[in-house]
C-alpha cells in the first residue's frame, strides 16, 4: 500500500463536497430557524468550488488510490452534470421547503451526502469505490424520499425506495462478489484485462453478469426492474425527486458503462442481447403506461423510464459513438427533467402541491413565461427540434443506425411518437382548457433563475449543439 | 480443509433465502433481515475467495460491506419507526396508497 499527497489533489472535489456537507450538519443547530436559506447557499458554494475544481482537473487522467479512484475526463464531464443537477435542485428547493414546512437544515447535507456519492460513482475504477459510492448515493436518498414526514405518500415513497434500493444493492454486492471469485481482482482493469486473454467456459461468469444487471438495472429503472420509481418520484418531495430521477440516473449509467463497456467488455456478446431484450421492454412499457397517467409526477416516472430504455441503446451500442451519445443524452436529460419538475414544484392547490395533470388548466392564461417554459420541456422530452431532446435522440439514434441495429430504432421512433401524446397533453391542457381558479401559482425568485437558465440550455443545445457535442467527444471513455 | 465448493454452496442457500424472504415475508423488519442476509452471503464468497486465491482484497471488501450495512440498517430501522408512527402498521401490504 502506497500512499501519495497527489492523490489526495485528485480526490478533491469530493472532499470539498463531503467537508461542506458535514460542516452543514455541525453549524445546523446555531442558526436561527427562519434564516435556514444560509445553510442552502452553504451548500451552493460548495459545489461551486467543487465545480472549478473539476474544471481545472478535467482534461488529466489519472488513476490513484491504488487503482481503487480514477480521474478521466469521462467522469469529470458526469461531474459537471451533477454539479448542475445538484445546484439546481438546492435553488429549487429553497422556496418548496419552507412551503411545505420542513425547511431542515439536514436536507442540503443530504443533497451534498448524495452528489458526492454520485462523483465517487462515476469516478469510480475498483467494484468497490462503485459499491461505495452507489450506497453513499443511494443511503442520503432514502431519507430524503421520506423527508416529508408528516405526510403518509412521502414515509410509504421513502420504506419503498429503502427495500427496493437495498434488494438491488444486495444483488449486485452478490454479483461482484461472484466476479472477485472468478477473476481474483476487483479493478476494473484488471477485470478487463482477465477477460482479454482466455475462453469464458464458466458458467458462474454469466450468473455475475445477470446480477449486476439486475442491481444496476434497478438503479437506473428499466424494466422490469422499475416497480420502485413511480411511487418514489410521487411521494418524495418534488426537489428530490427531480434530482433523483436526474443526477442517480446519470450516475448511475456512468458507472453501468464503466463495468460492461469497459470492464466485461470482453463478454459483450453474453450481455448485449439482454440489454437489447430490456431495451426493448422499457421502451414500450414506460411510454404506454405513461398514457394512462394522471398525476405529473408519475407521468414524469414512466418518462424516465422510457427515456432511461433509449439511454441503454447507447450503452448496448458500446462503442465510441455509442458512448458519446449516451453523455450527451444524460446532459440533456438533466436540464429538461429539472426544468420539467421546476415547473410541477410552483403549482399550489388549496396549501398542497398541484401535481395533476388537471392542475396545469389555463396555466398559459395565469403565467406565460412558467407555460412557455414547460412547453419547452415537453417539446424536449418528446425529441422536437430546435430541442436538445433532439440532438440528444439523434445522437444515439445514429449510433445505433451504424452498429447494425435499424430494426431497434424503428421501434424507438414508433413509441417516441406514442410518447408525444401525453407530453403534448400537457401543453394543450395548458393553452387550450380553461384556468381554475383553486390553483395558485408561486414563483420564488431561485425557482425563476433555475427555470429560464434550464429552458435556455435546452434552446441553446439545440439550436447550436457543437460545443456540448465536442466537450462530450473530448471527454469520452478512453479504454486501456 | 474445507472444499471452496462447499462455502460457495452455503452462500448461495443463504443469499436465496434472503431474496425469497425479502419477496414472500410481509413484515418490513423480516424484510430488513432477509436482505442483511444476502449482504453477508456475498460476505462469506468474499472471506472463502480472498482465502481461496490468498489475496486480500476479499476480506477488505468485507469490512467495507459490514459498515454499509449498519449504516443501512440505521437509515432503515428510522424509516420504519417513522413508517409505524404514521400508519401503526409495519405491513407491506398496508403501505399502499400509491398504485399504477
Amino acid at each position: 500500500m502506497n500512499f501519495s499527497v497527489t492523490d489526495i489533489g485528485a480526490v478533491l472535489p469530493e472532499i470539498i463536497v463531503a467537508a461542506y456537507a458535514c460542516a452543514i450538519l455541525l453549524i445546523e443547530p446555531f442558526i436561527p430557524k427562519d434564516r435556514r436559506n444560509i445553510l442552502a447557499f452553504f451548500g451552493l458554494a460548495a459545489l461551486g468550488l467543487a465545480f472549478y475544481a473539476t474544471v481545472n482537473l478535467m482534461w488529466t487522467d489519472l488513476s490513484v488510490m491504488n487503482g481503487m479512484f480514477i480521474l478521466d475526463p469521462f467522469g469529470n464531464f458526469f461531474k459537471l452534470i451533477l454539479y448542475v443537477a445538484a445546484a439546481m435542485t438546492i435553488l429549487l428547493s429553497i422556496g418548496y421547503l419552507k412551503r411545505e414546512g420542513i425547511d431542515l437544515g439536514e436536507y442540503y447535507a443530504f443533497i451534498l451526502f448524495a452528489a458526492c456519492g454520485m462523483m465517487v460513482m462515476v469516478s469510480a475504477s475498483d467494484l468497490i469505490t462503485v459499491f461505495l459510492g452507489l450506497e453513499l448515493a443511494s443511503i442520503p436518498f432514502y431519507i430524503l424520499a421520506g423527508f416529508k414526514r408528516f405526510e403518509a405518500k412521502s414515509l410509504e415513497a421513502s420504506a419503498k425506495y429503502f427495500i427496493l434500493g437495498s434488494f438491488s444493492s444486495g444483488i449486485l454486492l452478490f454479483g461482484i462478489s461472484l466476479l472477485y471469485g472468478l477473476s481474483g481482482t476487483t479493478n476494473l482493469e484488471a477485470l478487463a484485462q482477465h477477460l482479454r486473454g482466455e475462453e469464458i467456459g464458466n458458467p458462474a461468469w454469466i450468473l455475475a453478469m445477470i446480477l449486476l444487471i439486475v442491481g444496476f438495472g434497478f438503479k437506473v429503472a428499466v424494466v422490469p426492474f422499475h416497480m420502485w420509481a413511480p411511487d418514489v418520484y410521487e411521494g418524495a418531495p418534488t426537489p428530490v425527486t427531480a434530482f433523483l430521477s436526474v443526477g442517480s440516473k446519470a450516475a448511475s449509467f456512468a458507472v453501468f458503462l464503466r463495468v460492461f463497456v469497459e470492464a466485461l467488455g470482453g463478454i459483450q456478446s453474453d450481455w448485449r442481447l439482454l440489454l437489447i431484450l430490456l431495451a426493448v421492454v422499457t421502451i414500450v412499457l414506460g411510454n404506454v403506461v405513461a398514457l394512462v397517467q394522471t398525476n405529473i409526477k408519475r407521468m414524469l416516472a414512466y418518462s424516465s423510464i422510457a427515456h432511461a430504455g433509449y439511454a441503454v441503446i447507447g450503452l448496448i451500442v458500446g462503442d465510441r459513438l455509442g458512448i458519446v451519445s449516451l453523455m450527451v443524452y444524460m446532459g440533456v436529460y438533466a436540464f429538461m427533467t429539472l426544468g420539467a419538475f421546476g415547473v410541477v414544484m410552483l403549482l399550489r392547490r388549496g396549501g398542497v402541491e398541484g401535481d395533476e395533470i388537471a392542475d396545469f388548466a389555463g396555466l398559459a392564461r395565469k403565467n406565460r413565461l412558467a407555460a412557455f417554459a414547460m412547453l419547452i420541456f415537453m417539446f424536449s422530452l418528446t425529441g422536437i427540434p430546435p430541442t436538445a431532446g433532439f440532438i440528444a435522440k439523434f445522437y444515439i439514434f445514429m449510433a445505433a443506425v451504424n452498429a447494425g441495429l435499424t430494426w431497434l430504432v424503428v421501434l424507438a421512433v414508433i413509441f417516441t411518437a406514442v410518447s408525444a401524446y401525453f407530453y403534448l397533453k400537457v401543453v394543450m391542457v395548458m393553452y387550450m382548457k380553461e384556468p381554475d381558479e383553486n390553483v395558485q401559482m408561486v414563483a420564488p425568485s431561485a425557482a425563476v433563475m433555475v427555470l429560464a437558465v434550464a429552458a435556455a440550455a435546452v434552446l441553446l443545445i439545440g439550436i447550436y449543439p457543437g460545443p456540448f457535442l465536442d466537450l462530450a467527444q473530448n471527454a469520452v471513455l478512453q479504454f486501456r | 480443509m474445507v472444499p471452496l465448493s462447499y462455502y460457495v454452496i452455503l452462500s448461495l442457500i443463504v443469499f436465496m433465502i434472503g431474496v425469497i424472504g425479502v419477496l414472500i415475508r410481509r413484515n418490513i423488519i423480516v424484510i430488513l433481515l432477509s436482505i442483511e442476509l444476502m449482504l453477508n452471503a456475498a460476505n462469506i464468497n468474499f472471506v472463502a475467495f480472498s482465502h481461496y486465491l490468498q489475496n486480500v482484497t476479499g476480506q477488505v471488501f468485507v469490512f467495507f460491506v459490514l459498515t454499509v450495512a449498519a449504516a443501512e440498517v440505521v437509515v432503515g430501522l428510522a424509516i420504519i419507526i417513522a413508517l409505524y408512527r404514521g400508519k401503526s402498521t409495519i405491513h407491506v401490504e398496508d403501505v399502499n396508497r400509491m398504485k399504477w
